[in-house]
């Protein structure tokens, strides 16, 4: 019984996996390696290291999507923000570059 | 140094770790075999120390010092996170506009609110015993916290989180640890060594050391968590660069994101909420 829950999380994190690689916008790899997170948390249950897998259900299906969401999101605002987007003295605002998938 | 000489380093660096670590794998007991020498030390030494939890009994007990390094990691990367998100001086605040917010959606997150903050703290208390920990449930509580982001809108969240505080209880989580490390050599033993009064086994108050280096990882992972996601936040939903023309790099001195946004700034709701 065990056995095959282990497969069949094996199976879906692979997939989780593969998908995420595939995918090309950031968005959508955001919510897609929620899934993984989650996939992953659900394959450390089965493996019995519960442990890992609460950090695994906090960290990666929670905080890390999270927060790229919210980097994807200042990244591309940014350019369309004031015309060409160029900061004035700052040290680190360059012309951000701007994501060409959308 | 030149590429080939950078390149034959690297060569030399690799072979020397895949021949020690060839040796150690070899060393290794054979993996699934019917004897288990670590977990057999770890158990023996969980149950020693009436620690429930022997994974909790080899984080903060056996090897409380590298958990130190661990949470050290997670101080400096948050500090870290900390300096390269801070509001620069071309940069202003612009207070976010109200959010609309479905209701269900709003329903489900008040329920789940506090539910997952009980959660959160009670992975913290309960480390010793059950699976989870100070890591975990700091995660899941400072998760939760942001529920209030999905329930209400940014306003919200600033309003019931006063950075300044957590900012101060991520550096109180980080020292705390070393105190207790060093309360034990007061107490005549080594570093990190488990001194306190052990307990009753499987009890909220056993396992010694545990329970105290798991409460302060708690706070420290939970503070710093929120104080990461702050800065983040911060930085989608409020700082702006100044349109062009506007006069870039003005008001220098208000540089420093320390305090919570009270918005002085003209606010010219520019950006949508969500």
């Amino acid at each position: 019984m065990t056995d095959v829950l282990i497969g069949v999380t094996l199976l879906l994190v692979a997939g989780a996996a593969t998908a995420a690689v595939l995918n090309r916008d950031p968005v959508r790899q955001a919510l897609v390696l929620s899934f993984l997170g989650l996939a992953l948390a659900l394959l450390f249950t089965f493996l019995q290291a519960p442990d890992v897998a609460l950090s695994q259900l906090a960290v990666g299906s929670a905080v890390t999507p999270l927060m790229i969401l919210l980097t994807v999101r200042t990244v591309r605002r940014r350019p369309g923000d004031g015309g060409d987007g160029r900061g004035t003295g700052g040290s680190d605002t360059g012309p951000r570059p701007r994501d060409r998938e959308r | 140094m030149s590429a080939r000489g950078r390149l034959g380093l690297f060569l030399v660096g690799a072979a020397a770790f895949a021949a020690l670590f060839t040796a150690a794998c070899f060393g290794l007991p054979s993996f699934g075999a019917e004897h288990h020498p670590y977990g057999e030390r770890a158990v023996r030494a969980a149950l020693g120390h009436h620690t429930a939890n022997a994974i909790a009994s080899v984080n903060f007990d056996l090897r409380a010092f590298d958990t130190l390094g661990e949470e050290s990691i997670l101080f400096a990367a948050v500090l870290g996170a900390v300096v390269l998100l801070r509001q620069t001086a071309d940069e202003r605040r612009t207070p976010p506009a109200p959010a609309a917010v479905h209701p269900p959606v709003r329903r489900f997150a008040l329920l789940t609110l506090p539910v997952a903050l009980l959660i959160g703290l009670y992975v913290i208390a309960h480390g010793q015993i059950s699976p989870g920990g100070g890591f975990q449930g700091g995660v899941v509580a400072a998760t939760a916290l942001h529920l209030l982001y999905l329930a209400a809108d940014y306003r919200a969240l600033e309003r019931i989180r006063p950075l300044a505080l957590y900012e101060i209880g991520e550096a109180a989580g980080e020292f705390a640890y070393v105190v207790t490390g060093f309360a034990a050599v007061l107490a005549g033993s080594a570093f990190l060594a488990n001194v306190l009064p052990l307990g009753t086994f499987a009890t909220l108050s056993s396992g010694g050391t545990v329970i105290v280096l798991n409460a302060a990882v708690g706070v420290e992972v939970a503070s710093g968590v929120v104080v990461l996601l702050a800065r983040f936040l911060d930085q989608a939903v409020e700082i702006v660069l100044p349109d062009d023309g506007a006069g870039g790099g003005r008001d220098p001195g208000d540089d420093n994101s320390d305090d919570n946004s009270d918005g002085t700034d003209d606010g010219t709701d520019e950006e949508e909420p969500t």
